[in-house]
């Protein structure tokens, strides 16, 4: 059994961890509510977005000559996928949830004889592929300088996305992501950025008129790259409302967890205290005894 | 009042300005500013570098926008622009320092004519506000 020295160190350091535990968990819990306010609000713009999309691909009766960031290349060869993570740990199943759901995705695409890039943004999910998958890694990109996610990173992200579909490096995009659905529930998502894929197009009552000015081919050619900068912004508003989320959950079980490994280690501690009383009585008795 | 309709204007990090009795919206769109008023054709347009000014009432309200895009349907337009300032909140600092990233932004040979086009654009705005 463990002396009561080492009993008495063990509480104090297990209540120490606690005490961090419990910060983290009040730390995730105020931003929290920031990056969910901020995904809230970021949600308007790509929504508003993806209807004008929507409607003007409508529009478009050409399909051969319709912008290749909508179309595709034509061919399904070279998968890119972008894998959105964080850039600090210690948020419970948050990375592995993402990088576990992406690398069922490479299997796929592996299995089935395509190619397969990759791009890791934030330094976590970097570090957790890198081990199987680094000769396929083309790039890995961390915000860990930008204090709040802002549209200019996704831009940047965006913009090097869109630069190298136009160099032919690859046919189709993929982005993974964890979308915030509440504390407790993280989904992790797949989304196919290029060639847009139009989810849901209810027929019925989208059907609008409308005047384009300058063509619609033009408008698409300048908007398309735009709405890529968007959902990748939009990606990482919920990541970062996910992460916050994670974060909260898991510290708020580890805080728990220590809470109750101190109550154990108490109740030894005290019991090998009245242990050692007694033994120490029984010897004193003992000791008179025998004279 | 009758002749007003609704305006939105979103920018990716929120909803920035939304009115519900504005009489009319001058948007700089790619080609020439352009007038909105209630009961106008639907319409999708893109826009430069320039100034929105919105009317409601007897007040005008100007903003600097860096691009976007408009959609005007049933009486209510939507302008999402991922920059957007209120003409009163710009401060001298700042301008300059924009006109100097459009400046750089021009000293690259390889810029193709649009973007060249949109750049100039933005200095001229810029300048006129300075």
């Amino acid at each position: 059994m463990a002396s009561l020295d080492d009993l008495k160190k063990r509480i104090t350091s297990v209540k120490s961890t606690q005490k961090i535990t419990k910060a983290m968990k009040m730390v995730a819990a105020a931003k929290l509510r920031k990056a969910q306010e901020s995904a809230e609000k970021g949600r308007p713009y790509s929504d508003k977005m993806h209807n004008i999309i929507l409607n003007l691909s409508k529009n478009i009766n050409d399909k051969e000559n319709a912008p290749k960031l909508l179309a595709g290349s034509g061919k399904d060869k070279v998968h890119l996928c972008v894998v959105m993570t964080s850039d600090r740990g210690l948020c419970g199943g948050f990375n592995s949830n993402i990088t576990k759901k992406a690398k069922s995705y490479f299997k796929k695409i592996l299995d089935s004889g395509k190619e397969l890039k990759i791009v890791t943004v934030g330094s976590k999910g970097f570090d957790q592929l890198k081990r199987a998958y680094k000769e396929y890694i083309i790039e890995n990109i961390s915000f860990k300088e930008s204090k709040n996610v802002n549209y200019f990173d996704a831009d940047k992200v965006g913009k090097m996305i869109i630069e190298k579909f136009e160099n032919g490096e690859f046919d189709v995009c993929t982005i993974f992501f964890n979308k915030f659905r509440n504390v407790i529930t993280q989904i992790p998502q797949e989304q196919q950025i290029i060639p847009l894929k139009s989810e849901k197009s209810d027929d019925k009552n989208d059907v609008m008129n409308y005047e384009f000015e300058p063509e619609e081919d033009e408008i698409l050619n300048n908007l398309l790259p735009k709405n890529i900068s968007t959902q990748i912004f939009k990606a990482m508003l919920e990541n970062s409302a996910s992460e916050q989320g994670s974060r909260m959950s898991a510290m708020d079980n580890a805080t728990r967890n220590a809470g109750e490994m101190v109550e154990k280690l108490t109740i030894e501690y005290n019991r090998s205290r009245q242990a050692a009383i007694t033994k120490e009585l029984i010897e004193i008795i003992s000791g008179a005894e025998s004279l | 009042m009758s002749d007003s309709f609704n305006l939105e204007i979103v920018n990716p990090e929120k909803l920035f300005l939304s009115l519900e009795n504005v009489s009319e919206v001058v948007v700089p769109a790619f080609e020439g500013d352009m007038g909105i008023l209630k009961d106008h054709i639907s319409i999708i347009s893109f826009l430069k570098p320039g100034i929105v000014k919105v009317f409601t009432g007897n007040e005008v309200k100007e903003l600097y926008v860096e691009d976007g895009i408009i959609e005007f349907s049933e009486n209510s337009l939507s302008i999402l622009t991922s920059r957007i300032i209120d003409i009163k909140e710009i401060k001298k600092d700042d301008l300059s320092s924009m006109i100097n990233e459009a400046n750089e932004a021009l000293k690259d040979e390889n810029l193709d004519d649009q973007k060249r086009f949109i750049a100039n654009q933005k200095i001229d705005v810029l300048n006129r506000l300075n």
